[in-house]
């Protein structure tokens, strides 16, 4: 892949993950989606340019806000429509709806809603590698509001003090629900958390696709090399509400505005326009592409059953017996 | 022969002998918890495991009960055999989130893509003056939840013999190990391995009243049982052992036979594990009852520290026998 390419491929897997979104929540509000559905528009940047960093043997662990991280690592539009149908077809055959993509082909483990508890599970992960000698990295994507929690400390600790292959991600996008960092965090630098724990860090942009690709790739390489975790901090914002339920009270219209002039696929079509990597004609094209893809997952999702009421209780243990 | 040949232990010996067991038989397995390498364990359950095994596999942690609980889910995802060793029953509540919200829900949530097969082991209940803090017995809250199976080992064979099973399950598994009972000293085959895990084990027989208990209150029934056999009363006594999935065909079972039961539970009365046996037995076997179903609980009040106080809050042996014999006799 030379470097048009590559940049039309991290384009194409922001506006699949946008495109998709924006339909799930017209679905939504067609009640065809129940429940809590929480959109990662505006922070596609984070889950594309992290997944390229990524091998494919990696472990990611995310949170309830992971549908761009489920597409980005692979998973098909299909299942992941279908989830959050709650249809048999679904990745986790409508069990786990939009909160709770698992996908063992592609190593996604969870979508986990408990803010913080999904880093332990990282942790973990790694620590299983460690043990097995296998070279890969767990990453393991979750909110600034995260960073609240016991959880968040005990785990950066324990995988820094047991030298474990993690790739921390905080994705701040400033917010966790309504409560600003500002008003929750006595200290917002974030990376100076790491330092307490001995740990590398870095900031980047995170709604440059680019420099989050580039900031992960060299977390990633420092892990294996050194065999120690890293903490990555991804600046984002997200443009629509928490969930659907949400009525904004907490931040001006004005400040998403200027956020949204940082739309990170904004930006990097008009980068590739100005290089003339793109025409008008050739994002058309590209969009109508995605059009498709959608409708096909949609169409899949329509079609598909219901899992039969009979199958309630299998999977609470993996005997059936045990029930 | 070796199955004839008894050896004098104790049961912290028979959980030793058990985790070095499990990590001689599958390199996968690894043990972690506070203070369990250097220390030795707080019951000294895996003294001298971290000489012999290293520290790869005998894992000190920080005090982050809830982190090293969900690195052994994670682990667990990842291929290895963990066992978890969490101080005690009331440490625990600092890893509920990854105990109930992970370890129980991923098989059903993924969709059955992802079993979590990991063991968690933690001492459990009163008698030793603890106070609040390092005494109470909440194993039957714990088999409140679905998606978990539930253990206490109160005798030497169980001690000795259900890691190994429990490590073969492909489900999280938690072992309750009473405090109480680690200095019990008693004998064991000498070839003592692996027990099963799905079924309460009849521990005496009788016909006049069914005595059902699990953990330390086990030997408390005992001995009850033991008084009331001097009167003539003949009492049937079962060991629940599997907490959840409840084993309730043995104790249904019985009390078809003897038309009496009694439940023995170290847990609070209200919401306790006795209430659903109690529930079960008069849904099930209501019309096989001369008596109705009666409980011997803890009393209702955070366990206190002085002696003749937590005695008074613990059911003991003289409780249960002027139970039984109340019930029997009229």
């Amino acid at each position: 892949m030379n470097e048009q390419e590559y940049q039309l491929h991290l384009l194409r897997q922001m506006l699949r993950i946008r495109r998709f979104e924006e339909k799930s929540a017209e679905l939504y509000s067609l009640t065809k989606i129940r429940g809590f559905l929480h959109l990662y528009i505006g922070e596609e940047a984070v889950a594309v340019g992290i997944s390229e960093a990524l091998s494919a043997a990696d472990a990611l662990v995310a949170t309830y806000r992971e549908h761009g991280h489920a597409i980005a690592r692979g998973m098909a539009m299909g299942p992941a429509m279908a989830e959050m149908y709650g249809k048999v077809t679904g990745c986790c055959r409508g069990r786990g709806g939009s909160m709770h993509l698992f996908d063992a082909q592609h190593r996604l483990y969870g979508g986990n809603a408990i803010v913080g508890g999904g880093l332990p599970i990282a942790v973990g992960l790694a620590l299983a590698d460690r043990m097995q000698q296998r070279n890969q990295v767990t990453c393991c994507c979750f909110g600034e509001g995260a960073v609240a929690e016991g959880e968040f400390h005990e785990a950066m600790n324990l995988a820094a003090l047991w030298q474990l292959p993690v790739l921390f991600v905080c994705e701040n996008n400033l917010y966790a629900m309504g409560t600003a960092l500002i008003r929750s965090e006595s200290m917002i630098e974030l990376t100076r958390k790491a330092d307490a724990y001995g740990m590398t860090a870095a900031s980047v942009d995170g709604m440059d696709v680019l420099a989050v690709a580039n900031a992960a790739r060299a977390a990633r390489e420092q892990i294996i090399t050194t065999g120690m975790p890293f903490f990555l901090e991804c600046k984002t914002y997200r443009f629509r509400p928490h969930s659907m339920f949400d009525p904004e009270l907490y931040r001006s219209q004005q400040e998403v505005d200027q956020w949204r002039q940082h739309d990170p696929i904004q930006t990097l079509s008009d980068k590739l326009k100005e290089h003339g990597w793109i025409t008008e004609q050739k994002l058309n094209q590209l969009e109508a592409e995605i059009a498709a893809e959608i409708a096909e997952a949609v169409d899949f999702s329509e079609q598909s059953d219901w899992e039969a009421v009979s199958e309630l209780t299998r999977f609470v243990y993996s005997d059936p017996e045990a029930q | 022969m070796m199955g004839e040949q008894r050896l004098k232990t104790t049961y912290q010996e028979a959980v030793r002998s058990g985790l070095r067991d499990a990590l001689l038989r599958d390199e996968r397995v690894f043990l972690m918890g506070e203070d369990v390498g250097c220390y030795g364990g707080c019951f000294a359950a895996s003294k001298g495991l971290l000489d012999e095994f290293g520290p790869e596999r005998i894992r000190d942690t920080p005090l982050s009960e809830s982190t090293f609980t969900g690195a052994g889910i994670g682990a667990a995802l990842g291929g290895m055999r963990p066992i978890v060793e969490i101080m005690t029953v009331n440490f625990s509540l600092l890893a509920l989130d990854q105990i109930v919200n992970n370890a129980a829900t991923y098989l059903h949530m993924s969709g059955g893509q992802f079993n979590v097969q990991l063991v968690i082991r933690m001492a459990t209940g009163g008698g030793k003056q603890l106070a609040a803090q390092h005494s109470h017995s909440l194993e039957g809250w714990y088999a409140h939840i679905p998606g978990i199976k539930i253990l206490c080992a109160a005798t030497l064979e169980d001690a000795r013999g259900m890691l190994w099973s429990a490590l073969q399950d492909p489900d999280p598994v938690l072992i309750f190990e009473p405090s109480v009972l680690y200095p019990m000293e008693g004998e064991l085959a000498a070839d003592a391995g692996a027990v099963a895990i799905d079924r309460a084990r009849l521990h005496r027989q009788g016909k006049d009243l069914t005595l059902i208990s699990y953990g330390s209150c086990l030997y408390k029934c005992l001995d009850a049982a033991d008084t009331l056999a001097a009167e003539g009363i003949e009492t049937e006594l079962i060991d629940l052992r599997v907490l959840r999935p409840l084993d309730e065909q043995t104790f249904l079972t019985s009390v078809e036979k003897t038309h009496r039961a009694l439940i023995v539970d170290e847990g609070w009365r209200s919401g306790s594990l006795a209430a659903e046996i109690s529930a079960r037995i008069m849904e099930q076997a209501f019309y096989n009852l001369d008596a109705p179903v009666e409980r011997i609980c803890s009393a209702e009040v955070p366990m206190p520290y002085a002696k003749h106080m937590e005695e008074a809050a613990l059911p003991q042996v003289e409780e249960i026998v002027k139970t039984a014999r109340r019930m029997v006799r009229g």
